[in-house]
């Protein structure tokens, strides 16, 4: 499904990203693990298409056709989401014209009419009752005043709205406490199916027992420096991430 | 300029002997047309008025005395109406009242005009207390005044909660001419009451309007007034509001100016607070584009103590639009424990918007707090990403962004159905598709 190939990227002159392979198939859900600085963000943010990054070298294919010169939201409308580390708070418009909006316009550009506003009602409900939020929520403006948590929540409730082939989720785990976090892994792994495919961002292990992965990445210094299965991120978890730098040195 | 003072100059005598003048308003018009001719028209070169200039808005062959051309159904002013709620109406075509149209009422309070309010006696003593006591007596007001015959009359005695809204609309529908119209409100809510008014100016015709509006508005103790004003006019019409509002002890002010239409606007506000415990809130959302001009000139002047005044204005700016805000506020010595706000966000979304903001704080209490920012911006490239990154365009996107920022200064509408009405008429100018909440 997503094929990237030697894939460089720069943002103000600097590289970030030296070389990139992976290759995740439908069905399949990829982890990528860290440290601080290594590039997974930039990684997340060039595979959903934000402008400041500029691919130097090598190319991402999606579905077999190369996303280069592919705008943000036609990306989206292919079926890539990013669940962000730091969703934005855009007060004054609400959440659920926001996502009514955000559907309606990936239609359009499949050629589909807008969603039946009672089809848009029964899912929001349903996604709602999902990720156990309350629907009162959906009437707040988009992140406004939100808990760390909440945003987070929010992000996984709009990926369950738009279901799309590809989700990246960057830092989920991040601001979430553990009850929180079983209920957005939860959420992820009933919208996960042989169709589509995850790709899990994320610093420590513990996210990873309950969206559990079928292979693990370790990225260090632009580079995918060791692959192999769950089983790595427990090794990871336990050593840190000292022993893979003496070991690629 | 000058031809249309002389022109105004010679009309008065002419204008003044039709009336009685005998009447305690027959001096104070004297008077003022005295002002005006004295101060005339504002210029640039007086710092209120440095960034509008009022020569090109001027420069037409006004007609002073419309003449009604044209009677109006209900199904032509439908849809500049709230119409979807029960209230009062007093509603003026061409500077004359419109009674089919209008609903007015006598019992208990008098929501009605003033021109009936000038003529008879059982009025006098309300017109001799605030007539003309708080417009200020420069140029353009004392103009307003010295003309003044025709507008709303709204009084609320004590102790009275006004059961619906009043909305006060001046419609004109000038054929084949340029119009100069002045209307005059005056609005008095006594001790312990409460009324909500929606003012609207709106031109029917596509010849050159120009409205010199003036209010004067009383707030006595405890009474709470809720003020919109909807300037929505077409392109051919521009509009100087002058509103002045005098507040007493505990009493509560809160005006929302939407200004989303006209070629120039020009809103001159000025609130007195005059006594203790006092809060006064204005807001404005302005959205305009090609050859459109809007100013807010505001005052808050806190005379006593433990006071609160709270302005919020946003403006979004297309083409070559220029906006203007200058807020004034004024803490006496004697008016320590003030609260007073003051925010202006501006969007500009072309490199030909204009916008001058102008934040002007005198305070000479000591113990007070006062902030005031002001900001100009283009929209928030990581927002723009969030959105895009969803499957929203990036003109939809920048749309909803603009709508998103106008917006929250809908959160205190408490009219429901003003809230969806502007917030329709600001999804329809920027292009937003809206309207869908469970």
């Amino acid at each position: 499904m997503l094929k990237i190939k030697n894939l460089h990227a720069q943002i103000e002159d600097k590289d970030i990203l030296k070389g990139i392979d992976l290759e995740i198939k439908a069905g399949e859900i990829h982890a990528i693990m860290g440290p601080n600085g290594s590039g997974k963000s930039t990684l997340a943010s060039v595979i959903t298409g934000k402008e400041e990054y500029e691919i130097t070298k090598g190319e991402i294919l999606f579905e077999n056709e190369d996303l280069d010169e592919v705008s943000p939201e036609e990306r989206a409308h292919k079926g890539i989401f990013m669940s962000f580390q730091y969703p934005i708070e855009i007060p004054g418009i609400t959440t659920t014209n926001f996502i009514k909006t955000a559907i309606n316009e990936t239609r359009k550009a499949n050629g589909e009419n807008d969603m039946p506003a009672k089809d848009m009602l029964n899912m929001l409900r349903e996604k709602c009752d999902l990720l156990d939020i309350d629907q009162k929520f959906l009437s707040r403006s988009i992140n406004d005043g939100f808990s760390g948590g909440e945003k987070k929540r929010n992000e996984i409730f709009q990926m369950a709205m738009l279901e799309p082939k590809l989700a990246i989720l960057d830092e989920t785990d991040s601001g979430l406490d553990i009850d929180a976090l079983k209920i957005v892994a939860n959420g992820v792994n009933k919208l996960k199916s042989e169709d589509n495919c995850v790709l899990v961002i994320t610093h420590y292990q513990r996210l990873l027992d309950h969206i559990v992965p079928d292979f693990v990445h370790v990225l260090f210094d632009g580079k995918i420096v060791k692959s192999g299965g769950k089983e790595l991120a427990f090794e990871l978890e336990e050593k840190g991430y000292d022993w893979i730098k003496e070991e690629i040195k | 300029m000058f031809e249309l003072k002389e022109k105004l100059l010679s009309s008065f005598i002419a204008f003044e002997n039709q009336k009685d003048i005998d009447s305690y308003v027959h001096g104070i018009r004297t008077k003022a047309i005295k002002n005006f001719e004295e101060e005339g028209f504002p210029t640039k070169k007086l710092e209120n008025w440095k960034y509008t200039s009022l020569k090109k808005t001027l420069n037409h062959d006004f007609k002073l005395f419309p003449t009604v051309t044209e009677a109006l159904e209900f199904k032509d002013i439908k849809d500049f109406l709230i119409d979807d709620i029960e209230s009062y109406k007093i509603i003026f075509v061409d500077g004359k009242y419109c009674s089919h149209l209008s609903e007015t009422t006598h019992e208990g309070m008098d929501i009605c005009i003033l021109s009936s309010a000038l003529s008879q006696s059982k009025y006098d003593l309300i017109i001799e207390n605030y007539f003309d006591k708080i417009s200020k007596k420069d140029g353009i007001t004392s103009l307003n005044t010295a003309f003044s015959s025709e507008g709303s009359y709204i009084h609320i005695p004590k102790n009275v909660q006004v059961d619906k809204p009043i909305q006060v609309i001046y419609f004109s529908t000038a054929k084949n001419e340029s119009v100069l119209h002045q209307p005059r409100n005056l609005i008095v809510v006594d001790e312990n009451s409460q009324v909500e008014i929606i003012e609207r100016h709106q031109s029917l015709s596509n010849n050159r309007i120009l409205v010199n509006s003036v209010s004067e508005i009383y707030c006595n103790q405890r009474s709470i007034v809720q003020h919109y004003k909807i300037q929505d006019d077409n392109k051919d019409a521009s509009l100087i509001d002058n509103t002045f509002v005098s507040q007493q002890r505990n009493s509560d002010y809160t005006l929302h100016t939407f200004s989303l239409g006209g070629e120039l606007t020009r809103n001159n506000l000025s609130i007195f607070q005059n006594d203790e415990r006092i809060e006064s809130t204005i807001k404005g959302i302005t959205i305009i584009g090609e050859n459109q001009h809007v100013d807010h000139n505001t005052l808050i002047h806190h005379k006593k103590p433990n006071c609160n005044s709270y302005q919020d204005y946003k403006g979004i700016f297309g083409e070559n639009s220029v906006g203007v805000f200058n807020g004034q506020v004024l803490v006496e010595k004697e008016a320590q424990k003030t609260n007073a706000f003051q925010a202006n966000n501006n969007v500009l979304l072309s490199d030909k918007a204009t916008i001058n903001t102008k934040p002007q704080l005198e305070i000479f209490a000591d113990d007070v707090k006062c902030s005031h920012g002001c900001t100009i911006g283009q929209l928030d490239k990581n927002a723009l990403f969030y959105l895009r990154s969803r499957g929203i365009p990036k003109k939809e996107a920048m749309a909803l962004l603009m709508y998103g920022f106008a917006n929250k200064v809908l959160g205190s509408v408490n009219i429901p159905e003003v809230k969806t009405r502007i917030n329709d008429i600001i999804a329809n100018k920027l292009g937003v598709k809206m309207g869908f909440d469970i």
